[in-house]
């Protein structure tokens, strides 16, 4: 189902002063499709993916998924709404791995079915497959104390894609990584998410680490810079 | 609970010290309950456990203390005898007898022990009735004394020996299965007018007139209105015979003092619930930022954490529950515990619920937490 940001602003408040962290962004990242978000550090591709995602409430604009007339994050979307979206539509992977603590991989993978969407993909069988594509088979009853970075960045692509989301986004998952190591974690993902025909928006700040993603919009100061095309291809 | 017990397995050296915290206090509340009521049961059981509904005190003599709020005491008390017949003339009472009640020493052969004489009129049903003895109170008459099973074991006496008591010499004609006790002393039971010559005439302020301390009614649950009218008539202040307990001075100085550490244990105990939930509920509000941006309700994880607190206050206070009463029942002969439901299910349950009131007050925190803070690094 394709992605569709349409004029999004957010302001944060900064003080008794405001920042403008996006504004008036307008994107479109079709399924099955990878959309590369790039820009300096601080030009606000972290706070577009919060909205995209329903985390935080745009100030102005919407976030449509496919031909569905309503949005489903917009201004006044509630905060109970936006919670189910995330849970039943959309995969997250964050900067960091944020796997809880307590957690097996494999469980980090099943507490989605546990939290009461309607996920009848995150059975165990689809977990344990998941692990396996990623390379975890062998460490699927570890917990993330006892894995290395790579594999705890493993299990949290795996625990994104386990509710075969509509929408999948991604925060910077190379920046901890050498250059060889940053290109096989985004094929890794790409593949994936062009399996289970998610819309991905892939923020780094690293091209190289591209490959065949074809699609990039550049943010500078929370604009998209005019003179890249802003739809993939 | 998916998390949570996952949780409490994982951090389970934070769960067993605070679960170990929990187990003492309950260990602590249970007994102490347990006491309370122990010491309650050994300074009112003869006077609860009368065949009467109501007692008729008289007011305060001006020499004897007050008792608490003002309130009439055993002490303070003296009946006439035309204040107990004209009480067995009032509509709605079916009977009333007088009671003289004095706490004295009495003697046998073998020792010395502090007992309270209830003087009773020969024949009379005040005296409890067991399963040898159908009509204890026939075996009150002058010159005898019937012993509560508490003062013969006391006093080392049986039926046929001797006791003296102040200027008598008395003939044990009876010994009762009751535990029956007052004041922290065992119960036997004179005639009044034995009971007459063993000090109740010395009680300060006290007339010719006086026959008793109290009056026991048994009412066909007559109100409260006309038995107050009837106390204004004849001079007297009726209590129920749950109010009178306050009338015994050992027991309205001990029983608030211990009901307040009670209280007090009660509310540290829901402070340290609390105080232990707040710490550990900050420490992870990284992991619930996660769980909410993945879809987490607020309402899933606040259920999540309470069941967390529970399973540690069931288990805490479960063991600690068991422990205090074994304990208490160890203890039972050698110090006046009582152990009940009453004394074990009801700290019990107090300290689950207000434990849960606690946690929950640290818990709430969760629903303060940001999703969005997942996107930045831990
Ligand atoms: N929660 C927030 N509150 C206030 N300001 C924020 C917050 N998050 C980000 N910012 C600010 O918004 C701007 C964009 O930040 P961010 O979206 O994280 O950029 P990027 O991910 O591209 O580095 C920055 O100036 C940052 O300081
Ligand atoms: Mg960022």
């Amino acid at each position: 189902m394709d992605l569709h940001l349409d004029h999004i602003t957010l302001v944060y408040p900064d003080g008794d002063a405001t920042l403008t962290a996006v504004d008036d962004v307008s994107l479109t990242v079709p399924s099955g499709t990878v959309t590369a978000l790039l820009g300096p550090s601080g030009s606000g591709k972290s706070s577009l993916l919060a909205v995209a995602g329903g985390l935080t409430r745009p100030t102005a604009g919407t976030v449509r998924f496919g031909d569905e007339p309503a949005p489903v994050f917009g201004t006044g979307t509630a905060a109970d709404d936006a919670t189910r979206t995330r849970l039943e539509r959309i995969g997250f992977v964050f900067q960091q791995p944020q796997l809880i603590p307590s957690l097996t991989a494999l469980e980090q993978l099943e507490l989605l079915g546990h939290l009461g969407g309607r996920r009848p993909s995150a059975g165990r069988e689809r977990c344990v497959a998941l692990l396996d594509e990623v390379g975890l088979a062998s460490s699927m009853h570890k917990r993330p104390g006892q894995l290395s970075g790579g594999q705890r960045q493993r299990v949290a692509i795996a625990r994104a894609l386990v509710g075969a989301p509509d929408v999948l986004l991604v925060d910077e998952p190379t920046s901890a990584l050498d250059h060889e190591r940053g290109a096989a974690v985004v094929a890794l993902i790409t593949g994936l998410a062009r399996d289970i025909g998610a819309a991905t928006l892939l923020v780094t700040h690293d091209e190289s680490t591209l490959g065949d993603v074809a699609a990039r919009a550049h943010l500078l100061d929370g604009r998209l810079t005019p003179d890249v095309p802003a739809v993939s291809r | 609970m998916f998390v949570a017990l996952r949780d409490l397995r994982f951090a389970r050296g934070r769960f067993l010290l605070m679960s170990a915290v929990i187990v003492l206090i309950t260990y602590l509340v249970v007994f102490l309950s347990s006491l309370t009521q122990g010491l309650a049961d050994d300074s009112t059981s003869a006077v609860t456990g009368l065949p009467a509904d109501h007692l008729a005190f008289t007011e305060q003599a001006d020499a004897a203390p007050a008792g608490p709020g003002g309130g009439p005491t055993f002490t303070g008390s003296q009946v006439t005898s035309d204040q107990w017949t004209a009480w067995s003339d009032v509509d709605g009472v079916t009977a009333a007898e007088p009671l003289g009640v004095a706490t004295t020493r009495a003697t046998s052969d073998a020792t010395t022990a502090g007992v309270t004489a209830f003087g009773v009129r020969p024949g009379s049903a005040l005296v409890p009735a067991d399963a040898d003895h159908d009509d204890p109170g026939s075996a009150v008459e002058p010159g005898a004394v019937v012993l509560s099973a508490g003062a013969a074991d006391a006093l080392g006496a049986g039926v046929g020996d001797a006791l003296a008591a102040g200027t008598l010499d008395l003939a044990v004609s009876a010994v009762l299965d009751s535990d029956a006790a007052y004041a922290h002393t065992p119960v036997v039971w004179t005639s009044l007018d034995d009971w007459q010559a063993l000090g109740a005439h010395t009680a300060p302020g006290a007339d010719a007139g006086t026959v008793a301390t109290v009056v026991a009614l048994r009412t066909d649950g007559t109100s409260d209105s006309a038995l107050a009218d009837a106390d204004r008539a004849i001079g007297t202040t009726t209590e129920s015979l749950a109010d009178s307990r306050s009338a015994i001075s050992s027991y309205s100085s001990e029983h608030g003092s211990l009901l307040l550490m009670v209280a007090f244990l009660l509310g540290i105990s829901a402070l340290v619930v609390g105080a232990f939930f707040s710490v550990w509920t900050v420490s992870r509000r990284g992991d619930v930022a996660v769980l909410k941006a993945l879809g987490a309700s607020t309402r899933y994880l606040l259920g999540d954490a309470i069941g967390q607190a529970l399973v540690i206050l069931l288990i805490g206070v479960g063991v600690g529950t068991f422990l205090g009463a074994a304990t208490a029942v160890l203890l039972s002969p050698v110090v006046p515990v009582a152990v009940s439901a009453a004394t074990l299910l009801v700290p019990a349950a107090a300290l689950i619920v207000l434990g849960v009131v606690g946690a929950a007050l640290a818990i709430v925190q969760i629903t303060r937490v940001d999703p969005h803070a997942a996107l930045s690094a831990r």
